[in-house]
């Protein structure tokens, strides 16, 4: 009897999750070396499915990458004097330093507005706006214009129908990490949907680091900040006076 | 070739760098002026962020002067007791100015006061260059033009805390030096440049010192007070970058040793209209970005980077 019921439970887990997704990186780790241009990172995988393909509803994938989150200031300019000067700032709790939103489909063709608030999927609810910063006329203005921003600077991209998706099963997409991200653990998280709602989910991650050197002079540079500046001075007196010592040698 | 620069957080590329630092190396050797005026801006334009490019500009400043002054120290041609009256006043104005900066970072107006600065003290340079050479050049064309009179004591020179500066043959008070001292450090703080360019002229038109010992003193002045300024962006705000600092160093000392080459060969006077046009061109496209209404009306600032 007791067999039967762990039997049945587990059939009804299955009907929950008649599909599900598997996932993989081309690469799990960025490294930000002093020749580093941006990144391209394929993320691949499949559908797993216990039962028949579903009729009547058309499968979605969404991927997302996000970067580290960060707090910001949004600055908006005004005319005084002549000059453009901000005026106007709006503080952003937490806003990804870098987004991207790759799907089969257009966004909101293939999510619900219920399923995107529970699951943070679109640039606009990644970004965590400041509470009781609502008492400007034009909130919306301030974070529109962070993504305005980022997204010509690469850092937030929403790429509807970049996921290419084979027979319902094998899917694909290419995500480009420019060369100005910031380094930290970036979540890339893949999304089935059917019916505007996500059936499953899968996140892994992306370790972004600075390469040796770059990550040593970073720590010097915060930690010890004194010595770090007598590098600098070092480096600057060594190539400075001994340029000029090594031109007067080549004279002479 | 990119490359990554680890405080900026950014890639650039490094032929530009180097085409930075060589080119204005270059200018720097042939009419004997520092280029911090020029670095500091022509970073921004190649997109470094103001404070990295003010603070590094600093630092290339400590590269580009020091074997300067170690040549004059050789030839005693530095007026120690002076440099060292300007120099501390040099250091309380860097202090200053390091104040200055990071209140402004923090209210996120200092991009607008570097860009503001450098609108001035171009324009400034700029003319005054510009009218220089043209009159050197009509000078040279009417040999028998009056010359001007140098060293004319005024009420400044008869301040309190008179002191003797035996090589400068002057005994004025130290107010005058110390205050010329304290604004060229503000300027070295703020807009990341050694600031021989208001130094040598105050030096000799302000202070009445003789030019022999004027280069010496003021590259003395500007190599320390650089020197200190870079440390004190290092470690208040920690915005000094070595990757592009070596990089414009590299390109700036080759650069500067062709310039000298070439400004030994050829006559200046018309070429020193050239740069002063390149200096007002500079500050004309910084103008311009302020006074023009922007395509993008807002900015994001990231505290705790630039």
């Amino acid at each position: 009897m007791r067999v039967l019921w762990v039997l049945l439970l587990c059939l009804a887990a299955f009907e929950l999750r008649a599909e599900q997704v598997i996932a993989g990186l081309s690469q799990n780790r960025v490294s930000l070396t002093v020749n580093f241009e941006g990144s391209d990172i394929l993320i691949y995988g499949a559908v797993r499915r216990e039962a028949a393909l579903p009729e009547g509803s058309d499968l979605a994938v969404i991927v997302t990458v996000e970067g580290p989150p960060q707090p910001a200031v949004i600055w908006r300019k005004a005319r005084r004097f002549g000059i453009w000067v901000n005026t106007d700032a709006q503080e952003v709790r937490a806003a990804p330093s870098f987004y991207a939103v790759a799907t089969t489909r257009p966004l909101r063709d293939i999510l619900s507005a219920e399923a995107d608030l529970t699951h943070r999927i679109s640039t606009r609810l990644a970004i965590f706006e400041a509470r009781g910063s609502v008492d400007r006329a034009d909130p919306a203005a301030f974070t529109e214009a962070l993504i305005r921003i980022r997204e010509r600077a690469g850092l937030y991209q929403s790429r509807d129908g970049a996921v290419d998706l084979e027979r319902d099963t094998l899917f694909s997409t290419r995500i480009l990490l420019p060369k100005n991200i910031v380094e930290g653990t970036y979540s890339a998280r893949i999304f089935l949907l059917r019916d505007g709602d996500v059936i499953d989910e899968y996140e892994t991650f992306i370790d972004v680091r600075k390469a040796v050197l770059e990550r040593w002079l970073t720590n010097l540079a915060y930690e010890q900040p004194f010595l770090y500046g007598l590098l600098a001075l070092g480096l600057a007196v060594f190539f400075g006076w001994g340029a000029s010592a090594l031109f007067r040698l080549m004279r002479s | 070739m990119q490359i990554y620069l680890p405080i900026a957080e950014t890639s650039v590329n490094a032929f530009t760098l180097l085409g930075v630092g060589g080119g204005v190396g270059l200018l720097s050797g042939m009419f004997g002026v520092g280029g911090g005026f020029l670095i500091t801006p022509l970073l921004f334009f190649i997109g470094v962020p103001p404070a990295v490019a003010v603070a590094t500009g600093v630092n290339q400043v400590v590269a580009s002067s020091i074997s300067g002054v170690l040549a004059h120290l050789k030839r005693k041609t530095v007026d120690l007791r002076m440099g060292t009256v300007l120099l501390i006043g040099g250091l309380i104005g860097s202090v200053i100015g390091i104040w200055f900066f990071n209140l402004m970072s923090r209210l996120g107006q200092i991009d607008l006061i570097v860009q503001l600065s450098y609108v001035i003290f171009l324009g400034i340079i700029g003319g005054l260059m510009l009218q220089e050479s043209l009159r050197a050049l009509l000078r040279s064309r009417n040999p028998a033009a009056a010359r001007r009179k140098l060293h004319v004591h005024t009420w400044l020179h008869n301040l309190p805390f008179k002191m003797k500066f035996r090589t400068s043959g002057l005994y004025i008070s130290v107010f005058p030096p110390l205050l010329v001292g304290m604004g060229v450090g503000i300027l070295a703080a703020i807009m990341g440049v050694g600031g021989g360019f208001i130094l040598v002229p105050a030096m000799i038109y302000l202070l009445g010192m003789p030019t022999k010992v004027v280069i010496g003193t003021s590259l003395f002045q500007v190599t320390f007070v650089a020197a200190f300024t870079t440390m004190m962006h290092a470690i208040t705000n920690q915005s000094v970058d070595v990757m592009l600092a070596i990089f414009l160093i590299l390109g700036g000392v080759v650069g500067a040793q062709v310039g000298t080459r070439i400004g030994l060969k050829l006559r200046a006077e018309q070429l020193r209209i050239l740069l002063a046009l390149l200096v007002l061109a500079v500050c004309g496209k910084i103008a311009f970005d302020l006074l023009w209404t922007p395509t993008e009306f807002f900015v994001i600032t990231v505290p705790g980077r630039f």
